[in-house]
């Protein structure tokens, strides 16, 4: 721009040295002017109605700008120079043209960076807040359960105490074990699959206390797969799902199995439970413990098609991958 | 001599009320049940005059078994934890165990019974306001001659009004049920069921199309292929629900 406009004047006849002066007195107005341009559109970035606003602020510092050049410049070459005085005059309509050009193009091109940059903000924090929502949510959900259970078993032991004490003694213990498991872990740790069965284990044994002969359980995991990572609590909801529905829901014998297996470097667990069509539908059900095993799982693969559920013959059937590499990282 | 009846799904849950109930030589346990259908068949047969009942259990809850119930005997409610189902004890006043409870507590409830026997009225209402619970709004139990039967609410068709009942009608054909259209208006999901008429509750997923019928009237035509009358003011009920 600053070259361009000095050889542009020489070759209108101006001397080398007016030239350079006028060209950068000129160019030095310009930024100044578009600085403020970015400066106010900065801090405040019209809605579609108001571009009209944008547009005469452009139009007046174009004037503005030309005039104040033109005073400058007459000050400064054009009182000894008629004939630079004189080009000065005539080329004012093709100066402010340039100039409002610019200014025209600049504002254009601050709105939309400015414009993507807000939209990006609001997209982070609507984010955000959606995030903090569902956790919430997942939360309470979470808790629904907890109480149910923890109430549940306390009055189990409460009638142990009095026809048989070993037992309660022994529960209280599990239930013990249990909830310090649940209060120790974090859900952002990985752990062993063998420490995972364990813990479902505890929650399995104090279910067949309340509920007696009619809960049976097969846990079957080989010995090699026991070292495989896994998220914790991840598999926790899942077997709460298919207790809820093998069991609280039905009336006859229940058996509830878990099984492991490793598949393409990834852990594959099956949950599988009986369910009363007639009463309920785990599908359905999914508020109580899916789906924030499949929002967990998304959070930490940003994958979708980690968790399926198939119902077939009365059994419900849950399986999860878990991606074996990631856990070398933590 | 009182006859009584435990209902509950926890054999441990049922002992320990028992075991409670040995300090009372004037109640005599009947049975006890596992589920609502043992705890229905067992309460016609004994005729109870006071039971002890859980509400969350397989099959179908506490209060819908009492639904079920022409003349539904006194009941001491026992929960562990279900906010609803508190929320309707404490609105109308009824007695309720939380567990795990003691002996102290238990006996108290068992004199309060004994002061204020027929609770009738309290149980209803309570039977009324439970049936607005969460887990009820999917579901309509109804009783089918003597046995009892869950009909899933995506199953219904539509609902129709008859003197005192309304018939569900289904693909299994009709099931009456001592209620009111109003009752079942506010009860189930108003995203899938629509009021279309005076007498009429329609099911909009069950909608094929909407056909004009004589001045003013429409008729819903189902996928089953039956008509559902649709009045005026019906009609643009449907179609707020049908978004159009």
């Amino acid at each position: 721009m600053l070259v361009d406009q000095a050889v542009v004047l020489h070759w209108f006849g101006v001397a080398w040295q007016p030239a350079i002066i006028d060209s950068v007195l000129s160019n030095v107005l310009l930024v100044f002017c578009s600085l403020l341009v970015i400066l106010i559109l900065r801090y405040y970035l019209p809605k579609y109605e108001q571009y009209i606003n944008i547009l005469s602020l452009c139009l007046l510092l174009a004037i503005i700008w030309v005039f104040l050049a033109k005073w400058l410049l007459m000050l400064s070459i054009g009182n000894g120079d008629a004939a630079y005085a004189n080009l000065l005059t005539h080329s004012l309509p093709v100066r402010f043209s340039i100039g409002l050009l610019l200014l025209g193009c600049l504002t254009l091109i601050s709105i939309l960076w400015f414009n993507q940059k807000e939209q990006k903000e609001n997209e982070k924090r609507k984010a955000d807040a959606e995030k903090l929502a569902k956790e919430a949510e997942l939360f309470k959900l979470r808790q629904q359960l907890q109480p149910h259970f923890l109430f549940n078993s306390l009055n189990s032991i409460n009638a142990l105490i009095g026809s048989r004490p070993n037992e309660a003694r022994k529960m209280v213990q599990q239930l013990s074990d249990f909830l310090r498991g649940t209060i120790k872990k974090d859900e952002t740790q990985w752990v062993s699959l063998q420490e995972e069965l364990q813990y479902l284990q505890l929650y399995l044994d104090i279910e067949k206390v309340r509920f007696g002969n009619r809960l049976a359980t097969s846990v079957d995991a080989a010995e090699e797969l026991k070292d495989l990572k896994l998220p914790a609590l991840l598999l926790q909801p899942l077997v709460e799902n298919a207790i809820k529905f093998g069991l609280y829901d039905t009336t006859g014998e229940t058996l509830i199995s878990i099984q492991a297996a490793k598949e393409n470097n990834k852990l594959v667990i099956s949950v599988i439970n009986p369910f009363d069509p007639e009463t309920s539908s785990p599908k359905q059900g999914t508020g109580f413990g899916l789906k924030s095993v499949e929002r967990r799982l998304y959070l930490l693969f940003a994958r979708n098609d980690l968790l399926q559920t198939e119902a077939s013959n009365n059994i419900f059937k849950t399986v999860v991958k878990i991606p074996q590499q990631v856990t070398k990282e933590n | 001599m009182s006859k009584v009846i435990i209902i509950d799904d926890e054999p441990l849950a049922r002992s320990i009320v028992k075991e409670y109930l040995q300090q009372h030589p004037e109640l005599e346990l009947v049975q006890e049940c596992g589920d609502g259908f043992d705890g229905f068949k067992a309460i016609q047969q004994h005729q109870p005059d006071l039971i002890f009942l859980d509400i969350q259990m397989p099959k179908i809850t506490g209060f819908e078994m009492l639904e079920m119930l022409e003349q539904p005997p006194a009941v001491i409610f026992t929960t562990a934890f279900d906010e609803f189902a508190i929320k309707a004890f404490e609105a109308h006043a009824v007695d309720y165990l939380l567990k795990p409870f003691s002996q102290d507590r238990f006996d108290k409830a068992i004199t309060k019974w004994g002061e204020q026997k027929p609770a009738d009225r309290t149980t209803a209402a309570l039977i009324e306001a439970a049936s607005f619970s969460p887990a009820q709004s999917q579901r309509i139990v109804v009783k089918n001659g003597s046995k009892i039967k869950i009909i899933p609410v995506h199953d219904v068709f539509y609902l129709e009004a008859a003197d005192d009942y309304v018939k569900i009608h289904t693909h299994e054909g009709y099931f009456l049920k001592n209620k009111t259209m109003n009752h079942f208006e506010q009860s189930l999901d108003a995203q899938q069921f629509a009021r279309c008429h005076r007498s009429y509750i329609v099911n909009v997923q069950q909608i094929t199309r909407i056909d004009p019928y004589e001045k003013d009237n429409h008729v819903a035509i189902l996928r089953s292929g039956a008509k559902v009358p649709v009045s005026r003011g019906g009609y643009g009920k449907l179609k707020e629900v049908l978004g159009l």
